[in-house]
């Protein structure tokens, strides 16, 4: 013991193993108290239907408009959003407001701002445009601002006197950052990719609108076919979403959107929404003077906050949490597949592309379609939300693995795993999964919408039974925990030690990259 | 210090972004505006397949008759479609019940113009997975009690509201909550009657008409599934029409858009639909329903 102390006289406070065991613990208790029944009877039958049909896609009957509109919905809602967000990441360090701003704006799922948007803008371009918009400029902001503030300012302190704003701004620290912010804005267009496929679920015109009709319908040729088009649109993203293209993307985008059937009448809606829809019901044109109005607000409000908020917040921690330790576990397992000292030369491009594959998959239709074969349980939502993190999370390790140095005698195969590489990349881990664990739960949340009883699955009852208002608390709900959970997680990780730790999927690695 | 320098930049790239905005919302905004040709959207109740069968086939009837371009615009789930009518994005909707009670309660000036022969008197099949042991049988089956149970969509009146409303009749004071050892909403009525078939849900509560037309079509497992109850009957499904329309399609389009659909003979047009024509209604119609609704809290 003395031995450790004077190895590492600051060992952090949790330490790694502790905090491993208490994410554990709330895990296993989580996992004892939800609901993991199996209800189908034949999942086997229907998965091997499943798999038939991306062995015989059924590629002509893939839409190409609707490849047009979603790759047009990412590049210009991503595009809007990263533009915002970069002006935002101008006074983001120095203003709470900003920060308070953009915490709340990317606390909200994009598929809750989209429900939120089309009761305005109808099933229309500007719903898919800003409902990836606004999330994104909230995300975008924060991680451009650690971006810039992370920078060296050399080249700022030796500017002459009298150096405009934009000069100083263009000239000396632009440079410094652009290719980071380069990167990660390429990188966010691919995300933006899967919110707009998820948006489709909902009825915008993407190819997500497709595939739910042929998951729901068991056309399992035609999915195939749409899922594996998807694949290959993300997979050669490094190919034709270049810099230099982007231009073109943009123009080009603009003129694929899709033209709304009908118009729905924005200014009456807009004026009714703010006006009236999500003003609570006991104040709709009440005196606010009137004590009475206040008592039957909360009235209005108890009810609301007992029967649904608490246990849909409940349910939404502990699909989070089960998820999270099992995204752990799942990454811990895969790593190995895209370490060349693991998997070998010809093992690490195969677990790429199956990484890569998994990672695209978005997990709001990995849940619908374990939904599908499994019945309606937490199960299916543990699944997905694991299963996609955990290539995510895997992924990223695996690049790690081999960044490390190790010495020319190092052992092999699971001692080496076990007694040294994942040893030394535990701090990354922990890193990675504390960062993922607010992304894990806003999934959570709206993973409701399929079943399961998280605060997603209230939200859709407030927005069927027309009761904005309601939706409205649910929502806010839903971003107050996720603002929570975000603030607990950078607490944990300062504590740890590992807050300096790279935790954006983007960010080039060192020269050994190779990205 | 890099405060003050940062500031006029601000503005300039703030204007810009601004310009950047409008020039998108913009376009995306005239696209919308090229032509308003008449749009009207259904409730998503059964097979997709199906539902574009039929609402091709009323658009292109109702653009020979009316004179107006006619579109119709599919949507994923029931809400999606009140949201549309509401918002003004449709002019005409064919609702169930209770969707229609609440667009006509959300867009001031709405009426029902027409119903389906059938549906003054529809009813709800419960069906039941042959597992269950559950049989047919005239008096309400008290018997799915603790049982797992599937309504259809949250505001479908065959598929949740209709159904809940028997359930706490035949349990008076229980919630179905409280009833079954599991409620799930299956979203539409074909999905239903896959999962009871499937043995995913021991129970279920279904539209009469789509059950007859996925029989039709060699869909239902009789070996796997059956009906157990019919439900008496209550008015559901009606075409419903804003209330701006004469002053944009002019004067009396409203009594010719629910004459044209009065006349509909066609049985192309009609079978799909599980209906054997079309007749005039009145909200009034619906008000059973409104009760209902507000006895199971679905409506305040």
């Amino acid at each position: 013991m003395s031995g450790l102390g004077r190895l590492s006289p600051h060992a952090p406070f949790p330490g790694y193993a502790a905090i491993s065991r208490w994410f554990a613990a709330v895990a296993l208790a989580a996992l004892l108290a939800a609901d993991l029944h199996v209800s189908s009877l034949q999942p086997w039958a229907e998965l091997r239907r499943l798999l038939a049909g991306f062995v015989q896609a059924d590629f002509p009957s893939v839409e190409a408009l609707s490849v047009a509109h979603t790759v047009a919905f990412a590049v210009l809602g991503v595009g809007l959003g990263a533009g915002s967000a970069f002006l935002l990441a101008i006074p983001f360090a120095r203003s709470r407001t900003v920060r308070g701003l953009c915490a709340f704006l990317r606390s909200v799922h994009e598929l809750f701002w989209a429900l939120l948007l089309i009761q305005v803008f109808g099933l229309s371009a500007t719903t898919g445009i800003l409902a990836i918009a606004l999330p994104y400029a909230g995300i975008c902001a924060k991680v451009y601002s650690e971006i810039i503030e992370e920078n060296d300012l050399a080249a700022l302190r030796v500017l002459p006197p009298g150096t405009g704003g934009a000069s100083a701004f263009f000239y000396a620290r632009l440079p410094d950052v652009a290719d980071k912010l380069r990167h990660y804005t390429l990188y966010r267009l691919e995300c933006g990719l899967r919110s707009t496929l998820v948006l489709g679920f909902i009825g915008l015109p993407t190819m997500g609108f497709h595939l739910e009709s042929a998951f729901r319908q068991g056309r399992y040729g035609e999915a195939g076919a749409l899922l594996l088009v998807f694949y290959v649109l993300i997979g050669t993203r490094r190919l034709w979403l270049r810099p230099l293209t982007l231009p073109f993307l943009a123009v080009a985008s603009l003129m694929a959107l899709p033209a709304t059937i009908g118009s729905p009448a924005i200014g009456a809606s807009l004026a009714r929404f703010l006006g009236h829809d999500i003003v609570p019901v006991p104040l709709r044109g009440a005196a606010f003077s009137d004590p009475d109005t206040w008592l039957r607000l909360w009235t209005w409000l108890r009810p609301i906050l007992t029967e649904q908020v608490g246990p849909g917040v409940l349910q939404t921690l502990m699909l989070a949490q089960i998820a999270l330790v099992a995204t752990a576990l799942g990454a811990l397992a895969l790593f190995p597949l895209v370490s060349r000292r693991f998997a070998g030369r010809i093992g690490q491009p195969l677990g790429r592309i199956l990484l890569v594959t998994v990672r695209s998959t978005p997990e709001y239709m990995l849940a619908y379609v374990a939904l599908l074969l499994l019945g309606p349980s937490m199960l299916p939502a543990i699944l997905a939300l694991s299963i996609h993190n955990a290539g995510i999370v895997g992924f990223l390790l695996g690049r790690h693995a081999d960044d490390l140095a190790y010495r020319p005698d190092a052992p092999r195969g699971l001692n080496l795993y076990a007694y040294e590489t994942v040893p030394r990349l535990y701090g990354q881990f922990l890193a990675y999964l504390l960062y993922r664990w607010e992304i894990i739960l806003r999934e959570s949340a709206i993973l409701g919408m399929l079943g399961v009883a998280t605060l997603g699955f209230y939200i859709d009852a407030a927005i069927s039974e027309l009761r904005l208002d309601v939706a409205v608390v649910l929502i806010a709900a839903t971003a107050l925990m996720t603002m929570a959970i975000d603030a607990l997680s950078r607490a944990l990780r300062r504590s740890l030690r590992i807050a300096d730790l790279p935790t954006r999927l983007s960010r080039p690695l060192g020269p050994s990259g190779g990205t | 210090m890099i405060d003050a320098r940062l500031r006029p930049l601000r503005t300039r790239l703030l204007t810009a972004l601004f310009a950047v905005v409008q020039t998108v919302l913009g376009i995306a905004a005239a696209r919308a505006a090229d032509h308003p040709p008449f749009v009207f959207t259904g409730i998503p109740d059964q097979d997709e397949r199906r539902l574009v069968e039929r609402f091709g086939k009323v658009a292109s009837y109702l653009e020979a008759k009316l004179g107006v371009p006619v579109r119709y615009i599919p949507v994923k789930n029931y809400p999606a479609a009140v949201t549309a009518f509401t918002n003004g994005q449709v002019q005409l909707a064919w609702f169930g019940g209770f969707t229609g009670v609440q667009a006509r309660r959300a867009a001031s000036g709405a009426r029902a113009i027409a119903q389906g022969a059938e549906d003054a008197t529809f009813k709800t099949y419960l069906i039941a997975n042959i597992r269950t042991g559950l049989v047919s049988s005239k008096e309400f089956p008290k018997a799915i009690a603790g049982k797992t149970f599937t309504f259809g969509a949250r505001t479908s009146t065959s598929g949740r509201l209709m159904p809940e409303h028997f359930i706490r009749q035949a349990f008076p004071g229980q919630t179905p909550d409280q009833v079954f050892s599991r409620v799930g909403y299956s979203g539409d009525h074909s999905r239903t009657i896959q999962l009871v078939q499937s043995g995913a849900f021991d129970v279920g509560a279904v539209d009469y008409t789509v059950w007859d037309l996925e029989t039709k079509a060699g869909k239902v497992d009789a070996s796997a599934v059956s009906v157990i109850w019919e439900s008496p009957t209550y008015p559901d499904y009606q075409w419903t029409v804003r209330g701006d329309v004469d002053t944009v399609y002019g004067a009396g389009f409203t009594e010719r858009l629910t004459a044209a659909l009065v006349a509909i003979e066609d049985p192309a047009i009609l079978e799909p639909f599980g209906r054997s024509k079309f007749v005039p209604v009145t909200d009034a119609a619906y008000d059973p329903l409104i009760a209902v609704a507000k006895s199971t809290g679905l409506l305040d």
